[in-house]
């Protein structure tokens, strides 16, 4: 099996629309029981069979972590995207049966900090939920900055107002209201840590706006997932198991190494953890790397490829797998 | 005297670094004695607005005036020489309190300055990769009796006499960053009576 995958059954206890774009669900373990414990931050990948296409989505988890009757998690309906939460959306329904991951946390609060500054972007708040939760318990002090497109989109502001009053501030794009993301930076306390989660555009501005005033690297996280990129189709010989497989145009590298019945690992699926590094054997052509996990020397070195979102285009693709 | 290169030691071993300029919103520089030359040094390639965000903590200890005059004349927004580091750790607190995330903080001179303050720095929150260092002067070493937890400044020798219980102790390049000290081990624990002969090894 590979590393971090293992398997918990599940049973949809609810779907709940919460807005136009916006599902929440909830999974207990099917035929009872408590599920794993997990950290605030922490994502789950759902399993998801769409015909004859096996989807595998990570979705964070947004529940109380201490509460282990049930996971839930909100799934924002992306009708560009490749398919996952349109699945999400129109497929699944209460009762019934799924398979999800333990949750692993690439994302988890530094909890040397002596504050957290949290700052959401849309369905970005989904991880903050369930950290709001842990630092609540034990204690923590925090302050929640959320940015969303009007005030019927803001999935979940009114209810989190509500829950931390004082510390959760709600900004609405329609009424041109933005994070004043500069005097934030600037003014907080010695020991405080940043959280960004949202779009890339969001969480390059807060890693460069804390580097140019002079915040430590490691006060600074931040979490997106890529969802794999499309691209033209190519064909890549497995070295290991000898196999000679074709990625569709719609397909990740790493969703046709499984199609093929060859146990890879991954985690994130998302180009951020690095678990599914595989080491290239031989090539002729063109890498076209979308992780954020190579560094640019290994990314032009063309020994390595993330196959969860990165791609290739040429001749021939060998892979150490 | 120039920046200090320490021999290859063990990871528990502190490395020190070269003080650079870093963009911030504020910069509270602490140094001893030598430690003066790494500021004068990094001032060179600095403008007055960096020195109007800038508080300089000094402890001469036996320098007297050779660099405090000059660190006075640099226009940092505040600046403060004082006789110990004990004396000034009140300070160091007070102004960690007071700045916020952005702020740089560069510590220079002996290992035992270096190794205090970082330890004030941290507690307020710095990770401690992000703070500055650069060894200048002495190599004389802050220690700590592993046997009565007392701390003996300014050691020069190998082996050296714990000032507070007096057993011989052996100078280990392992090293505590809560305590900011390196550990003494007992030299005769094994062989009671059969003391080394003191080597000079830090000046």
């Amino acid at each position: 099996m590979s590393a971090g995958t293992a398997k918990l059954n599940v049973t949809v206890a609810e779907v709940k629309p919460i807005n136009d774009l916006v599902t929440r669900f909830k999974f207990v373990r099917t035929g009872g029981g408590d599920l794993p414990t997990f950290s605030g931050g922490a994502h789950t990948v759902v399993e998801m069979q769409d015909g004859d296409i096996t989807r595998l989505n990570a979705y964070s988890l947004m529940s109380n972590p201490a509460d282990r009757g049930a996971y839930t998690i909100s799934v924002r309906r992306d009708d560009e995207g490749r398919g996952g939460s349109k699945f999400m959306h129109s497929q699944v329904k209460e009762g019934m049966e799924m398979v999800i991951s333990n949750p692993v946390n690439l994302f988890s609060l530094d909890l040397r900090a002596k504050k957290h500054l949290m700052l959401a972007g849309g369905i970005g708040i989904t991880p903050f939920m369930a950290q709001m939760h842990q630092l609540t318990m034990m204690g923590g002090q925090f302050e929640l900055h959320y940015s969303v497109r009007n005030a019927s989109l803001g999935t979940y502001a009114e209810e989190l107002k509500a829950k931390y009053p004082g510390k959760v501030h709600i900004y609405h794009d329609d009424q041109d209201e933005a994070i004043d993301l500069n005097t934030l930076i600037a003014t907080q306390p010695l020991g405080t840590h940043v959280y960004v989660c949202g779009p890339k555009g969001m969480i390059n501005w807060v890693h460069g706006t804390a580097e140019d005033m002079g915040w430590p690297r490691e006060a600074v996280h931040s979490e997106e997932f890529l969802a794999p990129a499309s691209g033209k189709p190519f064909e890549v010989k497995l070295a290991v198991s000898g196999k000679v497989i074709q990625v569709g145009e719609h397909q990740s590298l790493l969703e046709a190494i499984e199609a093929a019945g060859v146990d890879a690992p991954y985690l994130c699926r998302g180009g951020a953890c690095g678990q599914c590094e595989t080491n290239v054997v031989g090539y002729d052509g063109k890498f076209l790397h979308y992780d954020h996990w190579l560094d640019d020397e290994q990314k032009a070195g063309g020994k390595h490829i993330m196959p969860c979102v990165s791609r290739f285009e040429g001749k021939t693709l060998v892979l150490d797998r | 005297m120039s920046k200090t290169v320490f021999p290859p030691s063990i990871n528990s071993r502190p490395v020190y670094g070269e003080l650079e300029a870093r963009p911030g919103s504020g910069h509270l520089m602490i140094a001893d004695a030598e430690g003066a030359e790494a500021i004068l040094d990094l001032a060179k390639a600095t403008d007055k607005d960096f020195w109007a965000k800038a508080h300089v903590i000094y402890i001469p200890k036996n320098t007297g005036t050779k660099y405090s005059s000059q660190l006075e004349k640099l226009g940092a927004g505040q600046y403060y020489a004082g006789p110990s580091y004990e004396a000034a750790q009140s300070r160091i607190r007070r102004a960690l309190q007071d700045c916020h995330m952005g702020t740089q903080v560069y510590l220079t001179g002996t290992e035992s300055l270096m190794g205090q303050a970082m330890a004030e720095a941290t507690a307020a929150g710095i990770p401690h990769t992000a703070i500055q260092t650069e060894h200048r002067g002495s190599t004389a070493r802050r220690m700590q009796c592993v046997h009565c937890k007392g701390i003996t400044e300014d050691v020069t020798t190998d082996p050296f006499e714990c000032s507070h219980c007096g057993l011989s102790l052996f100078v280990r390049d392992h090293y505590s960053r809560r305590l900011a000290a390196f550990q003494g081990v007992r030299v005769d624990a094994e062989d009671p009576g059969n003391i080394p002969k003191k080597v000079e090894l830090f000046k």
